[in-house]
């Protein structure tokens, strides 16, 4: 079945009154982002629906990537016909997307809306016309009026007459960008990159902050964590990747603090670096993949302690998930098996035995005097890089080529 | 030379053998180790993996290396067996299967299983009515090969596949060591099927090693423990040289398989269709789908086939009788026997395996030599 284009229905955008022209703008660019590998593809942005137009590319990739971009309700492959099509045309497209989809056993419907009011039948008419003709076609067909399994919808309006017979559901949530901009810690971990597709979900913008220490941790983290920010990108477009130095730091804390602080003051330093970053970049909070109670620095003491250090949103989207749950929306966004892959990353050098679970907030302001909080801090700013990574890109494997043509 | 013994192993391809040679020299660090070099062997192994996934359609995490097609045989029957064994001590397998099946099957018979081995019809085929009788409730597995190495039968496996459907919970093996390349994918890796075995050394790959398919989902118990390599499942320092230079040869049959499926055919054919003219020959490999493109099995009526194949290594060329595992033990084939060829005739058998290196001239020239030494036995006879 060659389909002409794909009718994309807006999400939760009906609600947004004056933004809703922003909304639309912004879905419509995250949709030609990520149908940049399709050039015939067409996408136009109008206010009730969206309409990927195929020109000739075929259906099914065009709508397995749309199945990620958030801000869709529902989508549906659509065949357009002539404005003036003769019933004959219809019934015939029509029997073509039964066959395609209808499953034996499925009750049936057929719905048409008439918008054109000088075609020729009316919605009777063609239902009618449709229907008998289908029903001589597929005689085992039981038709259902109130809830049928499978609906062919078609659609008579000004600009051609438009079928449809699968509803696919969108990824619901809000266009990528539409909620402003914020920076996510992303370690490497299961947790951070749910976190941070949870984050595009309500329409944030994310800039990934990731800190490695060399020579504790190694290259392979920093493809990890790569890696993860690119599965993330098919979400929500070009994710700008902001690595930071961290091993100064790390061990200027590991010598200084007494060791039940040590991981307390490490997470200080971190939050203090992202939020400068954030207010370097003009973003409006940090996004972080804590869950209460999962370990040391994740209970409400130790948050509090290590919040202490800046004023601006820290934002965690799986404060009440358990690791199940969470595992399981890693599994659904593709990253889990990545996250699992073993290799060290900053978090996990240098944490004590023992960490504080319940560190205090005045011990944990007077030991950090210790070290020189401006002067490393201004050191790791100084020496921060910043990779735009787009979906599809592989630092893991970068030998891949080469093995290409071993293999 | 002529060789004509490729079920028993093939020539490795040149460029099989160059990768071979390159892993061994730049990357021959562990793949366990956590440096950056054994770290590449490591992505080197995962992608090796992911191209015999991608060749054959499959995830993954569904492919086990392992050391080739006895390992895979004995993993399999054994892992299942041991697995599965407080849910039942029945298994069924066929009269016609390599050593590996039925030396692991009387291996487990010693240690309190119970085997049924299916009878074959006249053409080397198991007929899907007597699985459906064999199975019990206490059946936990069911071992069937693909392509029989002696005489190449094709197994009906969708019909097998059909009967156990109804019993989601036995594990379905087919051991496929003759039948990749052979055009037969579908049949193979039908959706029933949980478990399949190959061998690198028969399609051009090193020997030493081969792989399993396990679907998702299925659990074996691991024969060998240790380190913890294949994700638990098969613990040993992973042979990396071998392993690339197998997803080069998965590869390289893939690609070709077509052409290399329809050369066999004509070959066959013209071997075929040549020695059936003679009076003393009986030919045990049939026509149709039902025969792999590469097995041509016959004997000559009253001359041992070990006398077939000395003679005509006198003209270098190179055959074998039935099975090259089992033929210095000078028994019958036991698959000829099971399809109920009289043992006397079965005495004569030689098998004649093709690969796509050979060539149709070759086939001339057997026919030659064939001429020549037929006079000379029937004048012995």
């Amino acid at each position: 079945m060659e389909y002409s284009e794909i009718m994309v229905r807006y999400g939760e955008l009906s609600t947004k009154g004056k933004n809703r022209k922003e909304f639309i703008r912004q879905l419509g660019q995250n949709i030609r982002n990520v149908l940049k590998p399709f050039p015939a593809v067409v996408v136009k942005a109008q206010r009730d629906r969206l309409h990927v137009l195929l020109h000739g590319q075929a259906a099914t990739p065009v709508l397995t990537a749309l199945q990620k971009v958030f801000g869709i309700e529902t989508f549906s492959p659509v065949v357009k016909l002539p404005k003036d099509a003769s019933l004959e045309t219809i019934q015939t497209t029509a029997e073509a997307m039964i066959q395609e989809h209808y499953q034996p056993g499925q009750t049936f419907k057929i719905a048409t809306r008439r918008q054109n009011k000088n075609y020729p039948l009316n919605t009777y008419g063609i239902d009618d016309g449709v229907g008998s003709y289908i029903l001589k076609q597929f005689p085992e067909m039981q038709v259902e009026m109130k809830h049928p399994d499978f609906k062919l919808q078609i659609d008579v309006r000004l600009s051609g007459i438009y079928l449809s017979s699968v509803t696919i559901p969108g990824a619901l949530g809000l266009p990528v960008g539409t909620g402003g901009r914020a920076t996510m810690m992303l370690s490497g971990g299961i947790d951070s990159p749910v976190a941070a597709y949870m984050a595009m979900k309500r329409g944030v913008k994310v800039d990934m902050i990731h800190f490695f220490s060399p020579p504790y941790t190694s290259q392979q983290a920093l493809a990890k964590a790569k890696d993860l920010a690119a599965k993330l990108a098919a979400f929500g477009g070009t994710i700008d990747f902001i690595q930071v130095p961290f091993t100064k730091v790390q061990e200027a804390v590991k010598e200084q603090v007494p060791e039940g602080y040590l991981m307390t003051i490490q997470r200080r330093m971190m939050l203090r670096l992202a939020a400068a970053i954030t207010l370097d970049r003009h973003c409006n909070g940090v996004f972080t993949g804590e869950s209460l109670g999962q370990v040391a620095s994740q209970t409400l003491e130790s948050m509090r302690a290590i919040n202490d250090v800046t004023s601006l949103p820290v934002l965690r989207p799986l404060l009440s998930l358990d690791k199940t749950e969470i595992i399981k929306i890693a599994r659904d966004i593709d990253t889990y098996d990545l996250s699992i892959m073993p290799f060290e990353d900053c978090c996990t050098i240098f944490t004590p035995p023992t960490p504080k679970t319940k560190p205090d907030l005045e011990k944990t302001r007077n030991f950090e005097q210790l070290i020189d909080v401006d002067g490393l801090m201004n050191e790791a700013l100084a020496g921060i890089e910043v990779t735009k990574i787009n979906v599809g890109d592989d630092y893991l494997n970068a030998q891949e080529d080469v093995f290409a043509e071993l293999l | 030379m002529i060789y004509f013994d490729n079920s028993a192993t093939t020539k490795v391809d040149s460029s099989v053998l160059a990768t071979y040679q390159q892993v061994s020299e730049n990357y021959w660090g562990n793949p366990s180790s956590l440096h950056n070099f054994g770290e590449k062997a490591e992505q080197l192994l995962r992608q090796s993996r992911r191209q015999i996934a991608t060749q054959l359609e499959v995830q993954p995490t569904e492919i086990y290396f392992t050391s080739g097609g006895t390992e895979g045989d004995n993993w399999v029957l054994k892992g299942t067996a041991f697995a599965k064994r407080q849910f039942g001590r029945h298994l069924i397998t066929t009269e016609v299967e390599h050593d590996a099946v039925k030396q692991s099957m009387r291996r487990l018979a010693e240690l309190g299983f119970e085997i049924t081995y299916l009878p074959v019809d006249g053409e080397g085929r198991v007929n899907p009515a007597d699985l459906a009788a064999a199975i019990r409730p206490e059946t936990t597995l069911v071992s069937v090969m693909a392509v029989n190495n002696e005489m190449g039968a094709v197994q009906p496996l969708d019909e097998l596949a059909a009967v156990l459907a109804d019993h989601p919970k036995i594990h379905f093996h087919v051991d496929a060591v003759q039948g990749i390349g052979k055009g037969l994918h579908q049949l193979i890796f039908n959706d029933r099927v949980d478990f399949i075995t190959f061998s690198g050394h028969k399609f051009h790959a090193p020997r030493g090693v081969g792989f399993i398919y396990a679907r998702t989902g299925k659990h074996l118990m691991p024969l060998f423990d240790g380190g913890g390599q294949e994700r638990g499942q098969r613990s040993g320092t992973e042979n990396l040289p071998a392993i690339a230079a197998m997803a080069k040869a998965v590869r390289l049959v893939k690609d070709h398989e077509e052409q290399t499926v329809a050369h066999e055919q004509a070959l066959r054919r013209a071997l075929r269709d040549y020695l059936q003219q003679f009076e003393k020959v009986h030919l045990f490999s049939g026509t149709g789908p039902h025969f792999a493109p590469h097995i041509l099995c016959f004997a000559i009526e009253g001359v041992k086939g070990e006398t077939i194949v000395h003679a005509f290594e006198e003209a270098e060329i190179y055959l074998s009788t039935t099975s090259a595992c089992s033929s210095k033990k000078g028994e019958t084939s036991s698959t000829l026997r099971a399809m109920g060829v009289d043992p006397e005739i079965a005495k004569g058998a030689v098998r004649i395996s093709l690969s796509d290196q050979n060539t149709m001239a070759e086939v001339e020239q057997f026919k030659t030599v064939f001429a020549r030494l037929y006079e000379q036995f029937k004048a012995l006879s």
